[in-house]
């Protein structure tokens, strides 16, 4: 199958430009860098997009403008607080765990920051195409709860440590309903590699080809994505209106900034991962056999297709933060255990039949 | 010498929690001292004294006509019931009947502010369980209240409104025609109420056999208010002693039995309800004629104790007052209602978690200036 | 009810409810006219004060800069709070008899709350409420003000 655009043309060039001139140990780590500083634009400029995105959002479903003020429309309002965090005092507590109290913030930002390297944005363009992709971003980004429980642990405060145990609880459940609910996929399109799993979206997406057991997978998917990052109707972790501010209540300045946008990108990285997994990637859309109709969809550049199917996954997930109140721990556990995971085992089933017996595209 | 003690929490050591006075949650400097069990509550003591400005003392220095001023500030959402409250004592101890026209407004404004009032505090409700979107239609819908009273009094919170023997002013015009406006508007947002929060799974989980304060306890601890008759105390002053124009309107007394935080939460939603419906009965009636009673302007009480209560929005708000004759009261007191709801929170919150003790004290719908006075 | 039944209609229940939630928030979102932000600074030239509005006490003059205030001190004695001092001179008048006359009336704006007992209570009715608002100051002096201006004098036909 050919697509329009292909971006391992471009990346394989630029590769064979540093070979022509350089040792081959030079270019690896020209490469490295090159791709570990577009990765650090991307994820500082992606961040603070998706801050001004969800303060705008939020504003307009509570009848508010947002900001509005600093640039056109407001969209330099999250540079101007993060200037301002810069300039902060970092504010260590008495008796805190120095050594942790300062590593919490890197780890959390590093989970983050090691996944966004795996997703594919369009043919040929990632960072890193393991074969067990998915199995990658899952160990990975599970890394974070570390940086939150050493967050809690080492801010000598009870607040902090409250909402780090609770946050403790709640991600390792989680983790189940998210790998379940991957693994419909997995099950289906028979490949750990996110690459082969978009390829193999080409003729239709998961959430189509897979009838109702993959919608289901979908829908158990965003819920406990949501968890896991600490969002939403789950964000216990913090609970603003019970522990202030949960396991950051000590942070100030650049660190509070690295907790702040490693959630944000904790959310980014789900609804890419529910884009890539569920929604076909980059493939555009394509109905049945109209051809011309499919032509013209083609034209659409592949990361358009992406980026837009990632943002409404994220609106979705702002809309869960900004409508439900917050689950109590007990009832939190409660919906894991008693609903999600028996629910996605059954899913697992169905799924495991209707690929035996052929039933899906 | 002070010796030094290291504490090391063990089995059976509380793990102590300062809720308060600063946190997101108490809605004012309200200090919760929580001992805890992991997240399970077992003791709840609640201190109280931080926005303490000694407004009964300043009363006794004080004409009756500036005493008003000083009862806005109590609880600073139910402004009008709180004048209503010391007008009608000095009234009745002057003997004074007030023009029909001013029995009518005061019911009025009594009945928006309760509405005014129970819209803040669904608003606040919906942060404490962290459905935040609640806060901003709950603030819209009373925006349009408080153009009313802005309209008519030049203030949106603390009016100072009603005075000893009527009102500071007449209303203005187009008083009438505002109610008449609001009331359709508020009567398509409301349902919205229930769609967003009251329906929720989530907010209902949170919700339900939650703080259960059965009928005993709620009439030993003086639980009044719409909290009180969430456990089915029947104790609306507004039916059992009415007071200026609510002895010919027709309302229901809101009672739930449940005595849950579900049960709290409807009753107010239903109040909303029956709010509207006074309004409706009383806007086409505002009789023409004076609206203050004629008065000395200076005003002595005869020598005695006068004692009056009136339904505030969160409760029975009473005062009492003993005079000597002089144009100072010797003594007064008020019996607010939030001081009272307070205190049974020890016995709501035992037993649950945290998130449920802040569903708890929301559900109470707390202010705290009227605590401590 | 068969608990089977039971569970899966509870969950498909509780999904509903929160759709309906969820139509309600995406509805708002989708319909940004009904936004009720103002733009405060820029809208200042079109806000439009209620007439009645309690911003601050001011003393109106007319064009021969004469204003109603006799000094008598009903306001004074009236507010609750010592946000009204009378400042009163002798003066002489034309007849030759020795007269109190208003020298400063000051008015305490950071102390005041706003209950309009002075200016129920004044007599001649020479003290208002103004529907102002902008009273942000950096130095707490500059609201301590003097209401009548400089050089004024008590219109004809007040009572004294």
């Amino acid at each position: 199958m050919k697509f329009l655009y292909d971006f391992s043309i471009l990346t394989n060039s630029i590769h064979q430009m540093l070979a022509a001139s350089l040792s081959p140990l030079w270019v690896f780590i020209i490469e490295l860098v090159l791709v570990g500083l577009v990765f650090l634009g991307f994820y500082a400029i992606l961040g603070l997009f998706l801050v001004y995105l969800e303060r705008r959002v939020c504003a307009f479903i509570q009848n508010r403008l947002g900001p509005n003020r600093v640039g056109p429309q407001g969209i330099f309002q999250t540079i101007a607080d993060l200037v301002k965090l810069l300039f902060k005092e970092l504010f260590v507590v008495r008796k805190a765990d120095k050594i942790l109290f300062n590593l919490a913030p890197f780890i959390v930002i590093i989970a983050s920051l090691m996944a966004i390297g795996a997703i594919p944005y369009a043919k040929g363009l990632h960072a890193i195409d393991l074969n067990i992709g998915v199995f990658y971003i899952l160990a990975v980004t599970s890394l974070g709860v570390v940086g939150i429980l050493l967050a809690g642990w080492s801010s000598n405060s009870k607040y902090s440590l409250l909402g780090a145990m609770r946050s403790g609880a709640q991600i390792i459940s989680y983790e189940l309903s998210v790998g379940l609910s991957l693994l419909a996929v997995i099950i289906f399109s028979g490949s750990m590699q996110l690459s082969t799993i978009v390829e193999s979206q080409a003729n239709g997406w998961w959430i189509f080809k897979g009838h109702i057991p993959a919608f289901f997978a979908f829908v158990i998917f965003l819920i406990a994505a949501t968890a896991e990052t600490n969002r939403g109707p789950f964000d216990l972790a913090e609970a603003e209106s019970e522990l202030t501010a949960g396991f950051h209540t000590e942070y100030t300045g650049i660190r509070f900034a690295f907790f702040f946008l490693a959630e944000y990108m904790n959310m980014f990285l789900a609804a890419a991962l529910a884009t890539t997994v569920f929604l076909g990637g980059w493939m555009p859309f394509h109905f049945f056999d109209f051809s011309g109709f499919n032509y013209v969809m083609d034209f659409i550049p592949p990361f358009v297709w992406f980026f837009g199917k990632t943002f409404v996954v994220i609106y979705i997930i702002m809309l869960f933060k900004w409508t439900f109140p917050r689950l109590r721990i007990d009832q939190l556990l409660t919906l894991e255990w008693k609903y999600l995971l028996p629910l996605n085992l059954l899913n697992i089933i169905v799924i495991a039949f209707i690929v035996l017996m052929g039933w899906h595209f | 010498m002070v010796e030094k003690r290291e504490i090391i929490l063990g089995e059976n050591e509380p793990y102590v929690i300062n809720m308060g006075p600063q946190h997101p949650s108490t809605h004012g400097v309200l200090r919760f001292e929580l001992s805890l069990k992991g997240e399970t509550v077992f003791k709840v003591v609640p201190h109280c004294g931080y926005i303490h400005r000694g407004i009964e003392k300043m009363c006794e220095s004080n004409t009756y006509q500036q005493i008003i001023h000083l009862t806005d500030r109590m609880d600073y959402l139910s402004a009008h019931p709180n004048n209503e409250a010391v007008s009608l004592c000095v009234e009745k101890a002057l003997g004074i009947e007030v023009p029909e026209r001013v029995k009518v407004i005061r019911t009025i404004l009594s009945e928006l502010g309760r509405l005014a009032s129970h819209q803040l505090w669904w608003c606040a409700f919906g942060m404490d369980l962290g459905a935040l979107t609640t806060f901003f239609y709950g603030l819209r819908d009373r925006e349009k209240i408080l153009d009313i009273f802005e309209e008519s009094f030049g203030s949106r919170l603390l009016h100072s409104y009603i005075c000893p023997g009527g009102l500071m002013n007449d209303v203005h015009p187009n008083f009438k025609q505002r109610i008449k406006d609001f009331i359709p508007y508020f009567r398509k947002k409301l349902p919205e109420y229930d769609q967003l929060l009251s329906g929720n799974v989530i907010f209902k989980e949170r919700s339900r056999g939650i703080g259960m304060l059965s009928l005993e306890d709620a009439i030993s601890y003086g639980v009044t208010g719409p909290s009180g008759r969430g456990s089915g105390f029947s104790c609306d002053i507004r039916k059992s002693q009415p007071y200026s124009a609510y002895d010919r309107v027709d309302f229901k007394e809101i009672l739930f039995t449940e005595g849950d935080t579900y049960a709290r939460y409807r009753v107010r939603i239903a109040e909303m309800w029956e709010s509207m419906k006074i309004l409706e009965q009383l806007v086409d009636q505002i009789p023409d004629g004076d609206y203050t009673a004629k008065m000395k302007p200076i005003i002595k009480l005869p020598e005695g104790e006068y004692y009056q209560s009136v339904e505030t929005a969160r409760g029975e708000l009473g005062v009492y007052i003993v005079s000597k004759g002089d144009k100072f009261p010797v003594r007064v007191k008020f019996r607010t209602p939030n001081f009272s709801n307070l205190f049974a929170i020890n016995h709501m919150a035992v037993g649950h978690k945290i998130a449920d003790l802040v569903a708890i004290s929301g559900s109470l719908d707390l202010v705290i200036p009227d605590i401590d006075r | 009810m068969n608990p089977v039944i039971k569970y899966f209609s509870e969950i498909v229940k509780g999904v509903g409810t929160l759709i309906t939630g969820m139509k309600v928030t995406s509805g708002y979102f989708i319909r940004p006219k009904e936004i009720i932000t103002q733009k405060y600074p820029e809208n200042r030239d079109t806000l439009i004060m209620l007439e009645r509005f309690k911003g601050e006490v001011v003393m109106p003059h007319d064009e021969n800069n004469q204003h109603a205030c006799t000094g008598c001190g009903i306001c004074e004695i009236n507010c609750p709070n010592g946000s009204i001092q009378i400042l009163t001179a002798k003066i002489t008048n034309a007849e030759g008899k020795s007269v109190r006359v208003i020298d400063k009336h000051i008015y305490h704006l950071s102390m005041c709350t706003m209950c309009g007992l002075c200016v129920k209570t004044c007599p001649s009715d020479a003290i208002v409420f103004a529907p102002t608002f902008e009273h942000a100051v950096f130095d707490r002096n500059k609201l301590t003000l003097q209401l009548n201006k400089p050089g004024s004098s008590i219109k004809k036909g007040v009572k004294e």
